[in-house]
């Protein structure tokens, strides 16, 4: 995992004054920025801290806007870490009674600290009926991307699906058609393929990224010019685990909008005046913001090469994903799955060219590293290392040990 | 510079690719699909046959072998050879006429068409009167006789097909010379038949649809004699001196008439209609052939009592005291018969009938008339093919062996030579012995001699013998009872109907070492037998494999158990079953393989995989593969069916509705409702149209349907636990992505019979993307895929290095991968379905030779995919070498009957009774090599033209001269 985030200059004490909430109980130490640690350490500080050793705790804390973020893994610590100015305000709850709803993306359009009222006053048990939970995914990570902004014409768009570890179905349809390109010989009608359904609750159609009549240019790098319905078919199931379609969408109102290189942040963040897609459009400004770097992470093929690994188990012994020969890497034990979190995370963001969507992701409470990478900038060189490190989370329910 | 470099290893490479691999398709072999038409040529001793589809193919002696194919899409209705040359003039369905030749290229014959034409008649005439019903190839050789649906004759000069408008017999100056009274009443309708006089080629007789005939004389261009038949005219023939024509008719009679001089009202001689009493059927090809002494022989087609055997496809044959109605399995397209004489005139030595799905050769010399094996032509399909399978060089010992066991059982084909001799077959000798054997839904397996062109049937092994069936095995026999009238016969092999669907065999494998067989059919019977050239009476032994071990919820809807016979059953030499293993429940056999140095076998279906010691006689293993979530393949086949017949019935209910409200209404407002029907029928057909062909983008889960299914068994001498000792292993990869790998521990030799075997779970593999495991094979040190069991015992390969790492290879149907062994981890791979979009359908291992250089070889997968192309991909290295489209992505069955040889050849059917062969190879080709010479004719035909034949026929001569020197 890639762990060098950046230091803001005009936050560089070394210190970070934390003060966390339990209940109706304060704590106030303070963290060393510069080496923040790890988060178990973290939790294992808190628990500490406020002496409820085997207390299952839900940390949050207040960012800069005033949204309930989630702290569960070391990425978004360090980004807690990293972005105390110059307090670090902690709310603990009790992970049997947490309230998940208190967590949001969409936090911005609220009036601010609303939410942290919300928290702050305990709310009684016969409240208003909380907002509808989403679903309960296991796992809280990208679920969809649009990449390579900066190379692509305007009128394209690159779409990467995360399928994995996702109770969602890809949910979409293809078909025949035929769309009109301009050649040197003027028009010319050319067969092509199109999308011809969205699956309602798909991940397809919860990306707002994709629609029906969109057309499919190319699949993972290939481009489809040429197939046949069940060619392409058979290769978007193929890639299906990690799927990266380039369209050209029907509506070309909501391209994304390159500003001619001015603020790098502005760069690659995608502008919508589409309502269904509103909401990331903003907060990715929001998120972009806070990060000046900008770095070029255009999507290679190659990449994706890496990302699929076996289950192999030997006789007597524990499922263990194959890795290939020459690797080095070492492997993390296989973490346990705790019970899920359910939250809107606030920290969609822009990691340079990629625009990320994190939507309804949740927190598993044990450490795996980097499933909230992105909100780093660099968080993309190290996908394959994470996609696999998922996998060998959902493949150990599904294999039937010897 | 290292990129120039690097740059010339790919050319070399490339360079190297030219010379191992090519892509032909060579000969197809089997039964054409759908003929319909029949040629010969007694002078060149050629056979043709057209298809509906167009094509045209030619065969003479074994091996010698011919196909062209019209460009129009049309089917052939008539084939006729010139006489005694070497053209043949085919009339297709869209009334245009071709001429094909054989021309000699570099001393090897060809089929090539070189000309064509169609028939225009005057201005404003309408398209019937050049409808072409009768064409008659003049024995001159230059003139082409065509009759038309308007009644004309147009006479047109070949090969150039120039119309002699001069010569044409219009109908209007036959009208005018037929007596009033038989003119007067009625249309003379089309022309039915054209034949000429065997005496003397100037004159013809013209027979009409309505029973008019008229001898022609083509120099006089006048009408010499009518004969004024009453009936519908099916068919004329003019006997061999001359003075006698037959005429069939529609009502099932013949009639004979004295060809006479002068007297223009001949009177019928005789008039017969043989099955008579009650109505006939018409009676549609009539022959008259002398013999040297004694009676003729009359053959005819047709004529059956149209109540009681109306639909019966019958050949009669009288001659002499000898009346005999062969009774074929399907239609009969049309006959001929071969006569002996070097001149082709003596005695009818065979009578050679080409019907919808078989030709069927009878010996007309031998007593009993019995049938001649065909060395070409046979029906693949005599029942339906369900599975194949090729085996490469086999050892001589078993070849003869299977051929003895075969012959014994064809004693009751006619020992005559295939009477069929034309042309040479310069195919140079095959390199090896191949056998194809084929799976039949009846539950026979054939054996065919695949090393050349003719695909020859070799021994046939049926395995219904083992099973009670409801069919009385004395079914087809009780026939030919004293009496009977008319007196049948059955002949030909084409029987569809299989007794039980459950018989049908699906997978197939024979050690060619040791003579082991094992094949698997349709209710999970898995049958091992031994080859054994006595016959024995023995009973086998049934063993049940409960594949569920426990599995809950389960309910199988399918077919049941095939029921063993208990009693000993008499087992005729070839080979003999002697274990047999029904799985429970019994699902059909998706997976099979045999270890004959191991003496075991293990099997698949839809539910788990067993291994079975059939030294022994007990099973080692049982594993079920069922995933509990996997409904479908829980309640057998059965549910997917009924939903395609629910949907089928719904749609004809939908019809049927439509129509009765039709008719319905009719009766008030005819014209109104009528066109609210059509409206609503448009509107139907819009939506049709407009609901596009969709896809459902959706990543495989787990829980997928038949994830459990055995798609491959493999056994494999390999390191499985460490690096230092090999052990034998068993590996099965499933529908869902998994591969199991067992390792197995065989007892010492000595103790083989007694020390059970056992079986250990020692690896699993889920593959990540889920596709089904298509193949599995196990790579040794060199990288060089291990040999057959006993193959090294048997100096028939070299030993596989166990020195180096072993690797694994696991073909999916998306995937090549190669893992390490005895650690598995990934080493490298090839995406397939990522990549193009296309999916493996049919994989095999070949051996490449190189064609310059003979030491050099290299392996290589042999892969069909399900856009019918074919691929090759290199070991170990799993590159894509080449690629060659093949088979039309739409022809499923096709696809899925594809089979490859170890040389990089392969079979696939292209009708259900046709085989193509095609080769991947340079090196590894059988393909039809012939050479067909033109006749020395000798009879009327002008000086000049035969001279110009001798010519041809020494330059010919000269160039395979040339040609076999050079060679």
């Amino acid at each position: 995992m890639n762990k060098n985030h950046r230091v803001q200059s005009s936050r560089s004490l070394s210190a970070v004054e934390v003060k966390s909430k339990f209940g109706a109980e304060f704590r106030r130490f303070s963290l060393d920025r510069s080496k923040p640690g790890r988060f178990d350490e973290f939790y294992g500080l808190l628990q500490h801290v406020h002496r409820i050793p085997n207390v299952e705790l839900l940390v949050g804390y207040a960012d800069v806007h005033g949204d309930l973020l989630p702290i569960n893994n070391d990425d978004n610590y360090h980004k807690a870490i990293s972005t105390a100015s110059p307090l670090l305000r902690l709310f603990l709850q009790r992970k049997e009674e947490a309230d998940y709803t208190a967590f949001g993306t969409d936090s911005l359009t609220r009036k601010k600290n609303t939410v942290l009222s919300a928290v702050l006053l305990r709310p009684d048990t016969n409240r208003k009926k909380p907002p509808v939970i989403i679903s309960l995914p296991r796992d809280f990570r990208p679920v969809s991307s649009i990449i390579d902004v900066d190379i692509l014409p305007e009128t394209h768009r690159r779409v990467r699906l995360y399928k994995h570890g996702q109770e969602k179905p890809l949910g979409f349809y293809i078909r025949d058609g035929s769309s009109v390109r301009v050649t040197a010989q003027g028009l010319e009608k050319l067969p092509g393929i199109f999308i011809s359904r969205m699956v309602p609750g798909g991940l397809a159609e919860s990306t707002g990224l994709l629609a029906v009549n969109d057309e499919v240019l190319e699949v993972n790098g290939i481009e489809v010019a040429g197939k046949s319905l069940d060619q392409v078919t058979d290769m978007m199931i193929a890639n299906s685990h990690n799927l990266i379609i380039t369209v050209k969408p029907a509506n070309q109102r909501n391209n994304v909008v390159r500003s001619g290189g001015g603020g790098a942040a502005s760069g690659s963040s995608g502008r919508s005046s589409d309502s269904g897609a509103s909401y990331y459009g903003y907060s990715s400004q929001a998120a972009a913001a806070s990060m000046p770097t900008h770095i070029i992470q255009n999507f290679p093929v190659d990449e994706l090469e890496s990302d699929d690994e076996d289950l192999v188990i030997e006789a007597g012994g524990e499922a263990e994903p194959i890795r290939r020969a020459p690797s080095n890497y070492s492997m993390p034990s296989l973490p346990r799955y705790e019970p899920h979190l359910n939250l809107r995370t606030a920290t969609t963001s822009v990691s340079a060219s990629a625009l990320s969507i994190n939507a309804n992701g949740t927190l598993p409470t044990s450490g795996s590293s980097g499933s909230l990478s992105n909100t780093n900038a660099t968080s993309t060189t190290s996908s394959p290392d994470r996609a696999m490190e998922r996998r060998s989370l959902e493949e150990d329910g599904t294999v039937i040990t010897l | 510079m290292k990129r120039f470099r690097r740059h010339g290893q790919e050319s070399q490479r490339d360079r190297l690719k030219q010379e191992l691999f090519q892509f032909n398709k060579t000969v197809e072999h089997g039964f054409p699909h759908q003929p319909s038409a029949l040629g010969y040529s007694p002078s060149l001793q050629l056979l043709a046959i057209g298809t509906r589809s167009g094509a045209i193919k030619l065969y003479g002696a074994p091996g010698v072998e011919f196909m062209g194919l019209h460009d129009e899409n049309a089917a052939v209705t008539q084939v006729h050879f010139m006489p005694h040359q070497v053209e043949l003039v085919t009339l297709l369905d869209d009334n245009s006429l071709h001429m094909w030749t054989l021309r000699g290229h570099k001393g090897l014959s060809e089929l090539l068409e070189i000309g064509r034409f169609t028939l225009t008649g005057p201005p404003g005439a309408p398209p019937s009167v050049t409808r072409v019903t009768a064409v008659l190839a003049h024995t001159s050789g230059e003139l082409l006789l065509l009759g038309t649906e308007g009644g004309h004759v147009f006479i047109v000069e070949v090969p150039g097909f120039r119309e002699l408008e001069e010569r044409n017999i219009s109908l209007d100056q036959v009208a005018a010379s037929v007596p009033d009274d038989y003119i007067g009443r009625r249309n003379l309708e089309h022309v039915e038949a054209l034949q000429e006089n065997p005496i003397n080629p100037n004159q013809v007789v013209i027979g009409y649809g309505r029973g008019l005939m008229v001898i022609w004389d083509l120099e006089k261009r006048c009408a010499i004699q009518h004969i004024p038949a009453t009936q519908q005219l099916e068919s004329v023939w003019w006997t061999e001196d001359g003075s006698y024509i037959l005429s069939s008719h529609s009502d099932g009679s013949y009639c004979r008439w004295m060809v006479g001089g002068e007297d223009v009202n001949d009177e019928e001689e005789k008039s017969d209609i043989p099955y008579g009493h009650f109505p006939c059927k018409a009676i549609s090809k009539i022959i008259q052939l002398p013999t040297e002494e004694g009676p003729p022989f009359l053959l005819f087609s047709g004529g059956m009592p149209r109540a009681s055997y109306g639909d019966r496809h019958c050949i009669t044959v009288i001659h002499s005291k000898t009346h005999v109605a062969l009774d074929f399995t399907s239609r009969i397209i049309d006959f001929f018969v071969i006569r002996d004489g070097l001149q082709h005139t003596g005695d009818p030595s065979a009578l050679v009938v080409l019907v919808e799905e078989e030709l069927v050769v009878i010996d007309l010399q031998t007593d009993c008339w019995p049938v001649i094996q065909t060395p070409y032509l046979v029906p693949l399909h005599s029942s339906a093919i369900t599975c194949s399978h090729h085996v490469s060089a086999i050892p001589l010992k078993l070849w003869e062996r299977v051929i003895a066991a075969g012959e014994l059982q064809n004693t009751h084909y006619s020992k005559k030579p295939w009477p069929i001799t034309g042309g040479q077959n310069l195919a140079p000798d095959p390199p090896q012995r191949d056998l194809l054997l084929t799976g039949h839904e009846d539950g026979t397996v054939h054996f065919w001699d695949a090393s050349g062109v003719c695909l020859y049937p070799l021994y046939k092994l049926s395995t219904a013998g083992v099973f009670h069936t409801d069919a009385d095995p004395n079914d087809n026999m009780n026939q030919g009872a004293e009496g009977e009238w008319p007196p049948f016969r059955k002949v030909g092999c084409f029987d569809p109907y299989s007794d039980d669907p459950r018989l049908g065999i699906q997978k197939i494998h024979l050690c060619k070492y040791s003579g082991y067989l094992t094949v698997a059919g349709t209710a999970g019977q898995i049958l091992v037998l031994e080859l054994n050239d006595e016959a024995a009476e023995q009973t086998v032994e049934a063993k049940v494999v409960d594949l569920l071990q426990g599995q809950e919820g389960f309910r199988w809807k399918g077919h049941t158990r095939l029921d063993v016979r208990e009693e000993p059953v008499l087992f005729p030499p070839g080979f003999q079953p002697f274990a047999l293993v029904q799985c429970q429940p019994p699902a059909v056999v998706t997976a099979l393989t045999l270890h004959s140095e191991w003496k075991l076998v293990a099997f698949g279906t839809s539910h788990g995989f067993g291994l079975y010691d059939y030294q022994q006689k007990n099973t080692v293993l049982i594993k079920c593969t069922l995933n509990p979530s996997d409904q479908l393949a829980m309640e057998g086949p059965l549910s997917r069916v009924k939903s395609i017949k629910k949907s089928l019935r719904q749609s004809f209910r939908r019809i049927r509705r439509s129509r009765v409200s039709l008719r319905k209404h009719h009766v008030n407002n005819t014209a109104k409702v009528l066109q609210e029907a059509n409206a609503r029928l448009e509107a139907e057909l819009a939506e049709m149209e407009l609901a596009p062909v969709q896809r459902k983008i959706e990543a495989r889960s787990s829980d997928d349907s038949f994830t459990g299914l055995v798609r491959t068994l493999y056994f494999a001498d390999t390191f499985l636990s460490d690096s230092s000792h090999n052990t034998p292993s068993l590996w099965a990869g499933t529908n869902g992505g998994c591969v199991f790998a067992y390792m197995l521990r065989l007892p010492p030799v000595e103790h083989r019979a007694d020390e059970p075997v056992t079986a250990q779970p020692a690896k699993e593999i889920q593959l990540m993307h889920r596709a089904p495991v298509v193949g599995i094979v196990v790579l040794d040190g060199h990288g060089a895929p291990l040999p057959e069991p006993l193959e090294v015992a048997h100096d028939l390969a070299r030993s596989p290095d166990m020195q180096g790492s072993h690797q694994l290879l696991v073909i999916s149907e998306e995937q090549f991968k190669v893992f390490t062994l005895p650690k598995v981890s990934a080493k490298m791979k090839l995406k397939l379905t990522a990549v193009d979009g296309s999916r493996v359908r049919r994989v095999g291992v070949a051996w490449f030779c190189s064609s310059r250089t003979e030491d050099y070889g290299e392996s290589g997968l042999v892969v069909l995919t399900n856009q019918g192309d074919v691929h090759v991909v290199s070991l170990p290295h799993v590159k894509m070498q080449v690629q060659y489209p093949c088979i039309r992505r739409e022809d499923v069955s096709g696809i899925a009957s594809c089979v490859f040889t170890k040389h990089g050849q392969g079979f696939y059917l292209i009708s259900p009774s046709e085989f193509e062969r095609f080769s991947l190879s340079t090196c590894y080709l059988v393909e039809p090599r012939c050479l067909v010479e033109a006749p020395l004719h000798s009879g009327s035909s002008s000086q000049q033209s035969a001279a110009r034949r001798v010519m041809e026929h020494a330059l010919l001569n000269d160039e395979s001269e040339y040609s076999r020197e050079r060679e």
